[in-house]
């Protein structure tokens, strides 16, 4: 970002999208949407063992309007995917999605009429994470991933993602 | 304690025990619908046997012509520490069977779950709303005719 300029000049130049990117990259606030054992290993992630702090996502916030990633980790039902992406709904633009374990990424073992065999079925999932259930390095690794990715977004002149998708109606 | 248990059942309603059956000591006894809240009733109430606890209540899909489910009411007595496993049968068409609620209260959530797992339905019920499965949802699924995978477009997903 020619952060050396900044000692000699006072100032620097750099792309605003880059600079955007830049912030948004290192202060993603997670909605932990933990349903099953997944959930344990993501407690475990934001513990000083694993410190998720280091990479600026220590702040997990249980309401939806304070998020801006959404880390499914569990196995979704069917019944649960209308509640999962309410949730998602809910959250303000920018927003990516993690999609953490088996279960949440293909329905892992749960080989059965009540789960959901995937939740890229019904969400834009931007990182899918192995594992039954996968090492607390593992949800860091996506994070670092999921951090590449929005480094490489165009923010300016970007359609927000809501915006191209289709919004239900709510129901009473 | 089982032939006592035997006993007073014949006594009671002798024209209605389809079978008997013990294994490990432990007694099953099969006896019609129309008397099984009657059988019911006399297992809790009665001071020696004192059935006074609905442990399980739940079915199964013989998946035969005839017959095709036994709902299965398995009771406990504090009092004597014994199991009893009532059993009755019902045919495919009116797959109806009294509720229990009226004797157990704890039967009410357990009819549900059966109600929504094999679809007999319990007269009587308070409240026989599906238990797991959303409630527009129109197939039971732990019946044996049910594809493990489901049927597709049964249950719909929110839109991506």
């Amino acid at each position: 970002m020619g952060l050396e300029n900044l000692q000699r000049d006072g100032f620097f130049t750099s792309r605003l999208d880059e600079t955007i990117a830049w912030a948004r990259k290192n202060s993603l606030w997670p909605m932990p949407m933990g349903i099953s054992c997944c959930a344990i290993e993501m407690m475990a992630t934001a513990s000083p063992r694993f410190d998720i702090s280091r990479f600026g996502s220590e702040v997990m916030r249980f309401t939806p309007r304070q998020c801006d990633v959404i880390i499914v980790a569990g196995t979704v039902t069917y019944k649960m995917s209308k509640v999962v992406r309410k949730i998602y709904d809910q959250m303000p633009d920018p927003k990516w999605v993690i999609s953490m374990g088996a279960c949440a990424s293909s329905g892992g073992m749960f080989r059965s009429y009540s789960v959901v065999q995937g939740i890229d079925q019904f969400l834009p999932v931007d990182v899918f994470v192995a594992g039954c259930p996968p090492r607390p390095e593992a949800l860091l690794h996506a994070l670092i991933e999921l951090q590449k990715k929005i480094q490489r977004e165009k923010s300016t002149g970007m359609t927000m993602r809501s915006e191209s998708l289709h919004i239900p109606e709510p129901t009473a | 304690m089982n032939d006592r248990i035997l006993e007073k059942l014949h006594a009671l309603v002798p024209e209605n025990i389809a079978g008997s059956r013990e294994f490990r000591d432990e007694l099953t006894v099969t006896v019609t619908v129309d008397v099984l809240v009657r059988v019911c009733e006399f297992l809790k109430t009665d001071p020696e046997l004192a059935f006074d606890m609905l442990i399980d209540l739940t079915a199964v899909d013989m998946y035969r012509p005839e017959a095709r489910f036994e709902v299965v009411y398995l009771l406990y007595s504090l009092k004597n520490t014994r199991y009893l496993r009532l059993k009755v049968t019902v045919e495919e068409e009116r797959a109806t069977v009294p509720t229990v609620t009226g004797v157990w209260p704890a039967a009410n959530w357990h009819e549900r779950e059966t109600f929504d797992m094999f679809g007999i339905r319990f007269a009587g019920h308070p409240d026989l709303r599906r238990l797991y499965m959303p409630e527009e949802f129109e197939h039971h699924p732990l019946r044996k005719d049910f594809p493990l995978m489901g049927i597709p477009d049964s249950l719909p997903l929110p839109r991506r």
